[in-house]
């Protein structure tokens, strides 16, 4: 193993600032007394951090992400497991076809998706309503699924099914009992990924939530465009925390850098 | 197995492919038609079929402007991520594993974290009573703030920020494959740090870099919350300009336009930078 040279240190140790700078001001501001964002707050206060219990629109905003991040990642789990296996295992024609499909939505910027999903979900008078959101949120996380869990078919020793089958197991047997344990550790890491890509999400959503079914990014979103007071940065505090929190979990359940860089998944 | 067919895969992808279907592409193809439809102020989105609506935004010199800025502010992101993505990467791949995971969380956690959030920093960042606008008038290297919020160059700031892990993840995937035995032969030859860096780095690094910059690119000029936050209304983007003629102005017509214009512009940049990339390094990808 080479060491890096001081130039080396010194340019890692500027990115990192640069990387961190504006995750630091936002929780430094969270604890100012005053009424305006100052960085570096002029003392410790938990003031903003009570405001938000006294601001019920911001904690439904965030059980409504909450939910929404885990019905749609557990939806669209349902729908990429199979499409992940069948797209894992051999060749097949229109198999490539298929796969780019499935991966499309990362390809359609983002802003477009958010009225294509807007004119059909009016077009059916569905606009706002919880299960549209999920149903538009399952579609735009189903790539990251679906490439987590392909990366762990691929690598699946199927001798084991083969076993099984000998042995006399139904499809759904083999299926329950021997595949989907093996992939477990993909589905996992998916479901996650997913989890939070949902949870985040903005652009898309923007367009398509009512009132009733504002998500936290949303309201933080028009928070932001339309006033700027400490609120917003302990909310965002909070969000970074429950974040960092989920990072320490996902890193000891599966490893981090598996999760994002996906083993050769990309 | 008892349904060994060959409709056993279409089988397993059909509950996904007719998810696709309805929500995917019968909303795409809805949009494509409403782009031909008119509007008026009072009488609403009428069902007529014109290309009226191309040639509003084709022949306005307003829409132009907000094209060549989105274009513009996209490929000043990509390659401000290429400068520091690449040399970033590099260190990453020699740094003690320690470090590289300490290093790693530094570059994929902010990923994890949601734009509005990351942007609210850079908010409070560049803003005229800044951060750095503070702390440059404290150290005395100015005397009136520059002004960072509402321009182009804020947007870029954040959107770097927003965009560099992915072009470190593709640079660096395409490290971990090269053989380092190279850059030791190449040492051992005589060649000083930067020779190594340029001649034997670098090229093997290019696959990386390039499809780092593909990601980048298309993301950046599709982005939304960054220059919504830190442009306002000042600094307008394609992807701004379609939120208020949905939201605001209720020319869902011409909205649809504007929207299926970055698509396909979107596209036509990412086929024709695929089939560049594809003649100019077609040994790299075997």
């Amino acid at each position: 193993m080479r060491h890096n040279g001081l130039f080396a240190k010194a340019f890692s140790v500027l990115f990192a600032t640069f990387m961190l700078a504006p995750l630091v001001v936002v929780i430094g501001v969270s604890f100012t007394p005053e009424g305006f964002l100052e960085f570096p707050p002029s003392g410790l206060s938990l003031r903003w951090f009570r405001a938000i219990l006294d601001n019920p629109d911001f904690i439904e905003a965030a059980w409504i992400s909450l939910q929404l991040g885990v019905a749609s990642a557990t939806v669209s789990s349902i729908f990429a497991v199979p499409a992940a296996l069948a797209i894992g295992r051999g060749r097949f024609p229109g198999r490539d076809v298929l796969q780019a499909f499935f991966l499309s939505p990362l390809t359609v910027p983002t802003v477009v998706l958010g009225i294509a999903f807007l004119r059909f979900l009016s077009f059916l008078n569905a606009n706002g309503t919880f299960v549209g959101l999920m149903l538009c949120h399952a579609i735009i996380i189903m790539p990251f699924i679906l490439r987590l869990v392909l990366a762990s078919v691929t690598g699946l020793d199927r001798s084991q099914e083969q076993a099984a089958v000998s042995l006399g197991a139904s499809d759904w047997t083999v299926f329950r009992r021997v595949t989907l344990p093996a992939i477990m550790p993909g589905v996992i890491g998916g479901w996650v990924l997913a989890f939070i890509t949902s949870f985040d999400e903005l652009t898309v959503t923007v367009f398509i939530v009512s009132p009733t079914t504002t998500t936290l990014p949303v309201r933080l979103f028009s928070h932001i465009t339309q006033t700027t007071d400490p609120l917003v940065a302990s909310i965002s505090t909070v969000a970074i925390l429950f974040t960092v929190g989920l990072m320490f979990l996902v890193d000891r359940i599966y490893g981090l850098d598996r999760l994002l860089i996906g083993e050769g998944a990309r | 197995m008892t349904l060994q067919s060959k409709s056993r895969p279409w089988i397993l992808s059909a509950p996904a492919l007719l998810l696709f279907l309805v929500l995917l592409l019968v909303p795409l193809a809805m949009t494509f038609i409403l782009s031909f439809h008119s509007f008026s102020f009072y009488g609403g989105i009428a069902p007529t079929f014109s290309l009226e609506n191309y040639v509003e935004v084709l022949s306005d010199g307003y829409f132009y402007e907000i094209f060549g800025r989105t274009f513009a502010i996209a490929l000043a992101t990509t390659l401000i991520c290429a400068a520091i993505g690449l040399p970033q990467a590099y260190f990453l791949s020699r740094m003690h594993p320690f470090w590289r995971s300490v290093m790693l969380l530094v570059v994929l956690g902010p990923l994890l974290i949601s734009v509005v959030v990351r942007t609210l920093g850079w908010a409070i960042l560049l803003g005229n009573k800044g951060v750095i606008n503070d702390a440059l008038r404290d150290l005395g290297l100015i005397t009136s703030p520059i002004r960072m919020m509402y321009t182009s160059g804020g947007i870029v700031l954040a959107l770097v920020h927003v965009m560099v892990p992915f072009m470190i993840l593709a640079i660096w995937a395409a490290l971990q494959r090269t053989d380092p035995a190279t850059e030791s032969a190449a040492e051992s030859l005589g060649a000083r740090p930067w020779t190594i860096f340029r001649r034997i780095v670098l090229p093997q690094a290019m696959p990386g870099i390039l499809s780092g910059s593909l990601i980048v690119f298309s993301l950046s000029a599709s982005a939304f919350a960054t220059p919504a936050i830190l442009g306002g209304r000042r600094v307008k983007v394609v992807s701004t300009t379609v939120y208020d003629e949905f939201l605001n102005t209720l020319n869902w017509p011409l909205g649809a336009t504007i929207a299926i214009l970055l698509l396909v512009s979107v596209l036509a940049i990412m086929v024709g930078w695929n089939r560049l990339v594809e003649r100019r390094f077609a040994g790299v990808f075997e």
